[in-house]
């Protein structure tokens, strides 16, 4: 197959989607407020982005502030997240007593939802970054820390069996046979991760935070300005598929290894 | 001096749910020279593998004492190479890191690991296939790295679990050969662990066939037949009927002890 046709089969349903939406909202089905055509979103969208004419009032021109402080959150809750959840993962997947210890603890938190700790993030941290940072953290944290749970654990025992063979100490056996064995599960972990870090700085900046995507979003929702809701919902969509992007070519950097023993590899 | 002694092994399972002990290996005393290549031959459930991984160091006996070079064993460590029945090499690394994973450990740089690796790459024929991962391997190319990997370590001693007991009979028969070739190069103490009569017969310079449940030594061949070894030869023919027939009264004696 082409590569063009493979483009152009990737474009397929959006493009359905956007002229058949375009479609309903122009035929008067709905109020044209209440729905706004895709034209008009990618209207108000570009004064956003660029601030051509207004149309955004206070918000023209200002998408990259607003895209680059939700990022910044996403960023850095993400990070502590990752950083935490692989080295304790390792941990309580390596040392029974590490897992007898926390792993309890871990598994009653794990089902409260994240956005139930705002009233607290909001006391303990204030109106700022760090209740959305600390939500976001809270997001990405489990899911990559299970799966890195479940790749340690599921670590083949003669690759352990052959480095200590060779000397490995415990660290070394750590650091060289088990993280790299867990790593394709850690990367499972880290895209599901990303996913929940973008859910949770939205619903932060909804709530406790003065700016980026999410607040735009709630605002817009107050002042009735739907395509602007639809423009925020359109631009997180794109910020989460980018981020998930970068972790794939990540993934596929550290785990080429993988390909010739997995599916992937019928793709070219 | 000896190089690997075995003195009055015993290995005792306990078997929790049945709330009985079973006696896997019984008494079993074995000493292996230096640059001898003792095959441990015996069926499946003899306990040969677990001598095996008393001397590599994952198992401990119950009774009696591991000792290599002279001293006891108490964990795996780089003095014994191993080769797995499966290669156990690391999926994510090319033949050459997985040559030369040891220096890894030590800490070596890059291009130190890379041109010692080479030497045991060449020893095993894989050159060109340096740079392959494993799954790009087949199963004697993947065997054939798990041997340099440990014939790296330049230990005293190889230890050998059903190496190539997953390979197709051409390329068991070459493999046979080039580890001959190695262990006459090399210098070093085998201890090789097989099913195949023939296996053993053409490798070792002794052969300890191993009785089932529990496990003891039945007879300890030493052959010096010439090598390379023919199999067709009378000779050859002898030490295999002899071995055979051993095999055979145990068969008997076993299957007359469970009708009692």
């Amino acid at each position: 197959m082409t590569a063009l046709s493979k483009s152009w089969e990737r474009a397929v349903v959006p493009l359905f989607i956007l002229v058949a939406w375009e479609i309903v909202s122009r035929s008067g089905l709905f109020p044209a407020a209440l729905l706004p055509a895709p034209s008009a979103v990618l209207h108000s969208w570009g004064d956003w982005v660029f601030g051509y004419d207004e149309t955004t009032q206070a918000n023209s021109g200002r998408w990259l502030a607003d895209a680059l402080s939700s990022a910044t959150r996403v960023a850095a809750g993400y990070a502590i997240a990752a950083a935490s959840a692989v080295l304790l993962g390792i941990a309580i997947g390596w040392w029974r007593w590490v897992e007898r210890t926390i792993e309890p603890t871990i598994q009653m938190l794990r089902p409260v939802p994240p956005v139930s700790w705002i009233p607290l993030a909001i006391i303990w941290f204030g109106i700022a970054n760090k209740p959305a940072i600390f939500l976001v953290f809270l997001g990405a944290f489990f899911p990559i820390l299970m799966n890195t749970i479940h790749g340690v654990k599921t670590a083949d025992r003669n690759l352990i069996r052959a480095a200590s063979m060779m000397g490995a100490t415990e660290q070394q056996l750590l650091r060289h046979v088990v993280f790299p064995a867990a790593l394709p599960s850690i990367f499972a972990g880290l895209r599901i991760g990303i996913g929940a870090a973008w859910m949770l700085t939205v619903t932060a900046e909804m709530v406790a935070v003065k700016s980026g995507l999410g607040y735009v979003l709630w605002d817009s929702y107050y002042f009735l300005r739907y395509d602007l809701v639809l423009a925020a919902m359109a631009s997180i969509g794109l910020l989460g598929f980018a981020t998930d992007g970068l972790i794939k070519l990540l993934m596929s950097a550290a785990l080429h290894w993988q390909r010739a023993s997995t599916l992937q590899s019928r793709e070219g | 001096m000896a190089s690997i002694e075995l003195t009055n092994i015993t290995k005792i399972y306990r078997d929790a749910k049945r709330k009985r002990d079973l006696l896997a290996i019984d008494d079993v005393s074995l000493s292996v020279a230096q640059n001898e290549f003792l095959c441990l031959l015996g069926s499946s459930g003899c306990g040969k593998s677990t001598l095996l991984n008393m001397i590599a160091g994952f198992e401990t006996p119950t009774g009696g004492s591991v000792t290599v070079g002279g001293r006891p064993v108490d964990g795996p460590g780089a003095d014994r190479g191993m080769v797995f029945q499966q290669a156990n090499l690391m999926p994510w690394l090319p033949v050459w890191e997985n040559v030369a994973f040891h220096l890894r450990l030590k800490g070596w740089r890059k291009a130190d690991r890379r041109a010692a690796a080479q030497e045991y790459i060449d020893m095993v024929g894989l050159q060109g296939f340096e740079n392959h991962f494993p799954a790009e391997l087949s199963g004697g190319m993947s065997q054939r790295v798990g041997i340099a990997r440990a014939l790296l370590l330049n230990p005293q001693v190889i230890l050998m679990d059903e190496p190539f007991a997953a390979l197709d009979a051409q390329t068991k028969m070459d493999m046979q050969e080039e580890l001959v070739a190695i262990w006459q190069k090399q210098r070093c103490t085998i201890v090789f662990v097989t099913h195949s009569v023939d296996e053993a017969l053409v490798l070792g310079t002794q052969v300890a066939v191993l009785t089932s449940r529990p496990g003891r030594v039945r007879e300890l061949i030493g052959l010096d037949l010439p090598r390379p070894r023919d199999i067709t030869s009378p000779r050859f023919n002898d030490h295999k009927r002899h071995i055979l027939n051993l095999i055979r009264e145990e068969g008997l004696q076993q299957r007359a002890v469970a009708a009692a």
